[in-house]
């Protein structure tokens, strides 16, 4: 199975005048301007579907929800969440956290933390790889509990017609990849397209940072035969994986999670169309990477251990 | 550019063709509606006239000069494999395409609209789509099955078209999977088995389009002008497993994720079922559009995906019921002509617009004379009645009408004592 990696920035097509390099066959020209705002189009709620045409499905995600994601938010992790007043009662906004371990719990973390602690309950989608979209099995589950395909047109979409949030991770597959003996050291933030994504839809940013996970689901190496047998993104050693076979996958250790939401940077403010200026966006990149960092070291340095 | 009043109509056997021609002979200011292709059309037509020809286009300039053609509307691109043989699925497509184009686009050709009815499978089915398709997006990939590229090619031809006639208007519509009561499809029939097969491990997004939105986004390119590329896709996309749920079957995974084409070419085919190259790629990744920019040229679907689902379960309920009674209608050219260009024929005195019976709208109600509407008032009903006798008080005024409704209500009274 052929896996492309697609980060925010480097697929084909872009929101927006990043169109105007890849208009379709019929010259711009012979295209009217679309109108400006078709946000009022969008199509009306039809209340007797349990699934949303991003293919969430209330049912499956309620399920999850009372069952695992409670266990593990509960008592398992026992999740400490500070400053969730930072995440915008209404409208757009993208959030921004640091990503590790096998199989990250932090995802479902976040997504719970905020349906738990934020006054209004917001829901968030978070975006995925595409590589789940072709891989039986995670296809359906993805898409059922909230995952998006990572691509520009999508998080526009959400963050700028539909008003939603959305999680990314920046870090992307090298996050995951980490192993245990450089955790919390924040890999690259791709190349800075989640900026670029907020920066269009003019929607705030919101870094989170996650202490917890990459103890967590601790990954001791990358089988990398095993990877190219089996055509997965990357199959790591964890305590219980591979041998644990795929319930092993969700074999994590009780570590104790904290969330810390960081007062948001707005994306509005910084002149016209500021996603043409690429100095001005890796410089946005850079600073929420250092803030989340900063964050996440000085969380690690105060706690009291790594489990309670 | 004034209001279309010349039309062709290329596909007229299709089913849009038809139903396209039947919609447009409703409007009073489309002064000539002519049909080609190379098959009869199979639906009852008033006043369209066909003409059969295959795809050159030295004969179609010709028709279209004679004619005076303003607008040209090419509804007869295949794109359902299973439909067609692959060779002539081809050579209607591009090479149709291509000649109809050059067909009006000789210098001076009388042409200034041109409304070409394509398909979502422009985009193809890939797995690092976006969830909505817009319409400045490319495919990510080549095309990957013959549909595709016909799909794509054809479209190239009519953007070259475009841009060499910029004085024409030039209507591209992206339709997506359409299902409707009307039609039969690779779709409509995987939804019409009692268990469904799908891929294991899959739960691919689907949009439909119902059949009459296809016919009235067709329609409505013709009377608006609304140059470009439109989606035409109905609201609401679904997962594959809500579609089978409202079809109330069952979900079959037994295509294997891997391998799936040997199996579903082997395995169903052997069973009877053809599920062609396109659509297996889009029961494993589905397809998404996003339909927000025709709605903001004016125009309004009457349905979702959901109920043209719904409209779909019924119609398959009760197939057995009325099959028969759709297949009524054969094209006798003899006949055809008869009718439209004989003297005997009476025309326009409203011959036929009664007896469709229930329902004639008051504007041809009131070009009816007396005697016609006497002899229809005693199969209407109390509410119908006092109905017709404001409005005949409010319009026409004829006593005798009047007085026989009064007639028939009084009787009503008796029989109803209220």
């Amino acid at each position: 199975m052929a896996t492309r990696r697609t980060s925010l920035r480097e697929a084909d097509t872009g929101p927006e005048d990043g169109f105007g390099a890849v208009l379709g066959e019929l010259q711009s020209a012979r295209l009217p301007a679309p109108p400006k705002d078709l946000r009022r189009l969008l199509p009306g709620l039809e209340p007797e579907r349990q699934v949303t045409d991003w293919g969430r499905s209330e049912r499956v995600e309620e399920l999850l929800d009372r069952t695992m994601v409670e266990f593990l938010y509960r008592y398992w992790f026992r999740v400490e969440v500070e400053g969730v007043e930072h995440v915008p009662l209404e409208g757009g906004a993208l959030l921004v956290s640091n990503h590790a371990g096998a199989l990250p719990p932090d995802a479902a973390m976040i997504t719970r933390a905020l349906k738990e602690e934020h006054p209004r309950s917001r829901r968030l989608h978070l975006t995925v790889e595409h590589f789940f979209k072709g891989y039986p099995g995670f296809s359906m589950l993805v898409q059922k509990i909230g995952g998006v395909a990572a691509h520009p047109a999508n998080v526009h979409r959400l963050l700028h017609d539909e008003q939603e949030l959305v999680l990314v991770f920046p870090e992307g597959r090298k996050g995951t990849e980490k192993l245990v003996k450089d955790r919390y050291r924040l890999q690259r933030f791709g190349r800075g397209g989640f900026v670029e994504a907020a920066m269009r839809a003019r929607a705030p940013i919101v870094p989170v940072a996650v202490v917890g996970a990459e103890e967590a689901a601790p990954v001791f190496a990358s089988l990398t035969l095993l990877q190219k047998l089996t055509g997965l993104l990357y199959v790591p050693l964890t305590p219980t994986f591979p041998h644990g076979g795929i319930a092993g996958m969700f074999g994590y250790l009780p570590a104790k999670f904290r969330i810390r939401f960081l007062p948001a940077i707005p994306t509005d403010d910084l002149g016209e169309r500021p996603w043409r200026n690429p100095g001005l966006v890796q410089e946005l990149a850079h600073d929420v990477r250092g803030l989340i960092s900063e964050h996440v070291i000085d969380m690690v340095g105060t706690r009291r251990s790594v489990w309670l | 550019m004034s209001a279309p009043r010349r039309i062709l109509l290329t596909g007229l056997s299709t089913h849009w063709g038809g139903a396209l021609a039947q919609e447009l002979e409703r409007d009073p200011a489309v002064e000539t509606i002519i049909g080609v292709d190379s098959e009869e059309p199979r639906v009852e037509l008033e006043r369209t006239e066909f003409v059969r020809t295959g795809n050159q286009h030295g004969l179609l300039r010709r028709i279209v000069d004679a004619a005076g053609i303003d607008t040209v509307v090419d509804s007869r691109l295949v794109v359902d494999s299973t439909t067609t043989a692959p060779k002539l699925a081809h050579e209607n497509n591009v090479i149709g395409t291509m000649n109809i184009l050059a067909g009006c686009s000789a210098p001076g050709s009388p042409v200034r609209k041109l409304v070409f009815k394509s398909s979502a499978h422009y985009y193809g089915s890939e797995q690092d789509d976006p969830a909505f398709f817009t319409e400045e997006m490319r495919r990510p990939h080549a095309p990957r099955t013959l549909i595709e590229k016909d799909v794509v090619e054809a479209e190239r031809a009519v953007a070259d078209y475009a841009a060499r006639r910029p004085e024409a208007t030039v209507t591209v519509l992206r339709f997506a999977n359409t299902i409707g009561p009307g039609l039969r499809s690779s779709h409509t029939r995987l939804l019409g088995m009692p268990a469904v097969p799908t891929i294991l491990g899959f739960d691919p997004r689907y949009q439909f389009i119902h059949e009459t939105d296809i016919v009235g986004a067709l329609a409505h390119a013709v009377r608006e002008d609304i140059p470009g590329v439109y989606n035409a896709a109905a609201d609401g996309v679904l997962a594959l497993s809500e579609v089978i749920g409202l079809m109330d079957r069952r979900p079959l995974p037994i295509l294997p994720p891997w391998g799936t084409e040997v199996v579903a070419g082997q395995l169903l085919g052997r069973l009877g079922l053809r599920i062609p190259p396109e659509m297996l790629r889009q029961l494993r990744f589905g397809r998404g559009l996003d339909n927000r920019r025709l709605k903001a040229t004016g125009f309004d679907y009457t349905h979702t995906t959901r109920e043209a689902v719904i409209a779909l379960r019924e119609h398959q309920r009760t197939a057995r019921l009325h099959s028969g009674d759709a297949r009524g209608y054969v094209y006798e050219r003899e006949v055809e002509e008869f009718l439209r260009y004989s003297p005997s024929v009476r025309r326009g005195e409203g011959a036929s617009a009664i007896g469709a019976g229930n329902g004639a709208p008051p504007s041809s109600y009131d070009g009816l004379r007396a005697k016609e509407v006497l002899g229809v008032l005693g199969s209407l009903g109390r509410e119908d009645l006092l109905e017709l006798r404001d409005h005949e008080a409010a319009h026409a005024e004829r006593t005798e009408v009047l007085a026989a409704i009064d007639r028939l209500l009084g009787g009503g009274t008796r029989a109803d004592p209220r």
